[in-house]
């Protein structure tokens, strides 16, 4: 009984999501649905690559599942000792052999050669128009825009402050704002312990590492807000620490910019206090 | 000499009774009953862990743990428990034990002694383990919460308390438990096969044993070595993964890993031999490609060094070691596919009976063919940045380690139980185990997939709402898994109280080992005239 009112639950809000779908067609959907079965969709080139090799692969493997499920299907039935109640003696078969190798093999090289060019094209990075740095802690992130000046951590909003349609454990008090159509080359360190910075929708993923600074770069091509979260276990708070990445128009991202360095000093009493570290 | 030969004979004669014959015992079959105990507690107590996770996980927000630090506590005790304490013990120290001497004609271990002290250290091991979780560890709760990999810096400056030197020393004799059960177990299996049993002529599950020792003696002093800096880390003021004096936390990861990678193979390669003598028993037919049956469990072996990599896509290692572990990684697909299809050819033309030992090892070939496969896609670094450390991780492991080894536990369970407590199980319990789990345990990890391509991350104590879903039918799934397991409890229980004695070989014309060709239960002393193998 239960699941089936779980059932319906989701079936109306999959339904509710479909009639809105069309309002806001423009923004990007930076989160799953209920009862998801694939990716979320894609909104950097490289994510869009993931997506379709893993489409690829799936289609190979599950072929592969199914013929081992239907051989077993086969034998289960033809082999079984009613039907088949003298076995045979038969322990070779040299062709068979050297067939089930080398066959193998030529599906793995068909998916090595997309998987490289996906591998190496995730680690060619562009010329970067943003740099931001991202830096975990135990349990938040912070950002920091090293070419113009702005940091501020970001937090993750409790449940009882939520308001109207932001989803909770993925919300956050400031968010991280970059504009659209740009690459952004994401810096990552750490304070204390290993976390790991993740937005699925970018196909961005990467370890923030206490005294490496490592990077990994997106360029998102649909506005909207995207939500991550921390990705390497952490503590107490590991489901606890989120990413919100919102992706806006190049003026409003300039608008942005302009306010967020005008309140940067003084509104913000971390700042401050940062500042006079 | 001071004792008599005469003295000499009666020892051999002697059938110790009491505490004293499981205290000290020296016979491989008793030591292999005690790990098979200590493997059945160590299932009890890491599948209640996993019983509470689910129940946790089963609708969004915090239920059953108030503090989420709790819950990462027996996603940590779950992991190791379930892969020190119940698949280890089980597959080597349990029917390891029991069954190399027997299938290779051999009056016993190589050394006893040594098998004894094995056992007690792994005994010691679990209980620091279970200890680790009731002592201080990271500030304000008790426990391990680093999960099974205590990556540092969370397991040195991330968890001040002693919970975590607990769980070191647990693992330094578990370690060394297994190290010296290895040794015990190559130095058997060269030595004391019975005249005519040459290597190519061993059962396949004395040869997964083989390979799995080597693979325990060759990566277990690397954990051994990682979690000793680990301890000096935290403890004597050295930094090796310390990166504010030099150190690096990557290091943990590669030592790590380095062991972990060959440990899960540790974990399924026994699988392998146990799914081999199930199918070709109830098959009635010799195993097809023996040698390469045999061969690919070495390769799988060898190739498992050099990939452990592929468990650090996301750390940050450059582009071009990411490629060559990929390329690594897949290789193992060879190898694999040649058993999966060698299983089917050994079926093939065969005369199946479809008894519960059959039954667990079809379900292990389907679904370690699932987990498999999920595999070959996670060696894609590519597509890996997105399932790293994703639900998809955990569906996958689940498949060919809760789906593939325990699978063919519970097979070898059914299969070697007539022999070794001379009674029969009772086959209707049996397979309302086997329907219960197998529905249960696909139902648990399948949807996992889903939650995983959706990109829920793994450890979490609370998910975003979207994932509700799933994880409901997932935990219920859970909760059916659960049942098949006390049917399985209360099987044992009726087998004993039933008391049908079994035959010397209960499976027929299939059956081709040596242990069959003993009586069953199978004596306390077996071969003291040591077979002969044309």
């Amino acid at each position: 009984m239960a699941i089936c009112k779980k059932m319906k639950t989701a079936l109306a809000a999959a339904a509710s999501f479909a009639l809105c779908g069309g309002a806001q067609a423009k923004e990007g959907v930076g989160m799953a649905e209920p009862w998801q079965l694939g990716f979320q969709t894609a909104v950097t080139p490289i994510m869009e690559q993931i997506n379709s090799f893993h489409t690829y692969v799936t289609i190979i493997i599950t072929l592969i599942a199914l013929f081992v499920l239907a051989l077993l299907i086969y034998v289960m039935v033809r082999y079984n000792e009613r039907a088949n109640p003298q076995p045979s003696r038969a322990t070779h078969n040299t062709a068979l052999e050297i067939a089930w190798t080398v066959i193998p093999v030529l599906i793995l090289v068909a998916i090595a050669i997309p998987s490289f060019r996906l591998l190496f094209a995730q680690y060619d990075f562009p010329k970067a128009d943003l740099h931001i740095t991202a830096t975990g802690s135990q349990w938040y992130w912070s950002y920091e825009y090293p070419d113009h000046g702005i940091t501020f951590d970001s937090i993750m909003v409790p449940e009882a402050d939520l308001k109207e349609g932001q989803p909770r454990l993925l919300t956050v008090d400031r968010e991280v704002v970059v504009p659209v159509g740009k690459n952004v080359i994401v810096g990552l360190k750490s304070n204390d312990v290993i976390h790991d910075w993740a937005v699925p929708a970018f196909g961005v993923k990467l370890d923030a590492v206490p005294g490496r600074l490592q990077s990994t770069w997106f360029r998102a091509e649909r506005e909207g807000i995207y939500y991550g979260q921390c990705s390497e276990l952490c503590g107490r708070n590991h489901a606890f620490m989120p990413i919100a990445v919102r992706v806006v128009s190049e003026e409003e991202f300039n608008d942005w910019l302009a306010k967020t360095k005008a309140a940067s000093a003084k509104d913000d009493p971390r700042h401050l206090a940062a500042a006079q570290e | 000499m001071a004792h008599p030969a005469h003295a000499e004979h009666v020892h051999h004669d002697h059938h110790p009774a009491g505490i004293g014959r499981w205290l000290f015992s020296t016979n491989h079959k008793d030591i292999g009953t005690m790990y098979l105990v200590l493997a059945m507690i160590g299932g009890i107590v890491g599948g209640l862990l996993s019983m509470g996770m689910r129940a946790e996980l089963m609708e969004p927000g915090m239920q059953v743990f108030g503090n989420p630090e709790v819950f990462n506590v027996f996603v940590t005790a779950h992991g190791l428990i379930m892969v020190f304490f119940m698949v280890m013990p089980a597959t080597m120290g349990g029917f390891g034990n029991w069954m190399v001497p027997l299938m290779i004609g051999a009056p016993d271990m190589a050394f006893p002694r040594l098998n004894n002290i094995s056992f007690w250290l792994v005994a010691a091991a679990f209980c620091l383990l279970v200890t680790s979780m009731f002592m201080p560890g990271p500030p304000g709760t008790n426990g391990v919460g680093g999960g099974w990999t205590i990556y540092a810096p969370l397991s040195t400056r991330g968890t001040p308390g002693p919970a975590m030197d607990f769980a070191i020393l647990a693992l330094h004799l578990a370690g060394a438990s297994s190290i010296l059960g290895a040794i015990n177990f190559i130095t058997t299996i060269f030595n004391m096969r019975a005249p005519g049993m040459t290597l190519h002529k061993m059962p396949l599950f004395v040869w997964s044993v083989l390979v799995t020792a080597f693979l325990l003696l060759l990566s277990l002093p690397v954990l051994a070595g990682a979690i000793t800096m680990l301890l000096t880390d935290r403890n004597f003021g050295t930094a090796f993964f310390d990166s504010a004096h030099g150190g690096d936390p990557l290091l943990w990861q590669h030592l790590f890993w380095f062991f972990g990678h060959p440990e899960v193979y540790i974990l399924i390669i026994p699988g392998f031999g146990m799914v081999s003598q199930i199918v070709s028993t109830f098959s009635k037919k010799p195993i097809f490609g023996y040698l390469g049956m045999a061969y690919a469990m070495v390769a799988i072996g060898v190739i498992g060094f050099v990939v452990w990599a592929h468990h650090m896509y996301a750390a940050g290692i450059s582009v071009n070691t990411q490629a060559y572990f990929v390329f690594a990684t897949m290789v193992i697909a060879v190898p694999t596919g040649v058993k999966i299809f060698s299983w089917i050819a050994t079926m093939w033309g065969g005369s199946l009976s479809f008894r519960a030992p059959m039954l667990w090892a079809l379900g292990f070939i389907f679904l370690f063919t699932i987990g498999g496969v999920t595999g070959v896609v996670l060696s894609n670094a590519g597509v890996d940045r997105s399932f790293h450390d994703t639900y998809y991780v955990v569906a996958h492991f689940h498949y060919v380690l809760s789906l593939g080894a325990v699978f063919s536990l519970f097979g070898a369970w059914y299969y070697w139980f007539p022999k070794m407590y001379g009674y029969m199980y009772s086959e209707a319990i049996a397979k309302l185990h086997f329907w219960l789990m197998f529905i249960g345990a696909n139902l648990t990890f399948f949807p996992q997939h889903f939650l995983g391509l959706a990109g829920m991350p793994r450890r979490y104590a609370d998910y975003p709402d979207v994932y509700a879903g799933w994880n409901y039918i997932s935990s219920i799934g859970s909760y059916l898994s659960f049942a098949g397991f006390i049917a399985f409890l209360f099987g044992i229980f009726y087998a004993f109280a039933r008391k049908q004695h079994a035959a010397a070989n209960p499976w027929g014309a299939g059956a081709t080992t040596l242990e069959w060709t003993v009586p069953s239960p199978a004596p306390f002393h077996t071969f003291e005239t040591l077979p002969r193998i044309k």
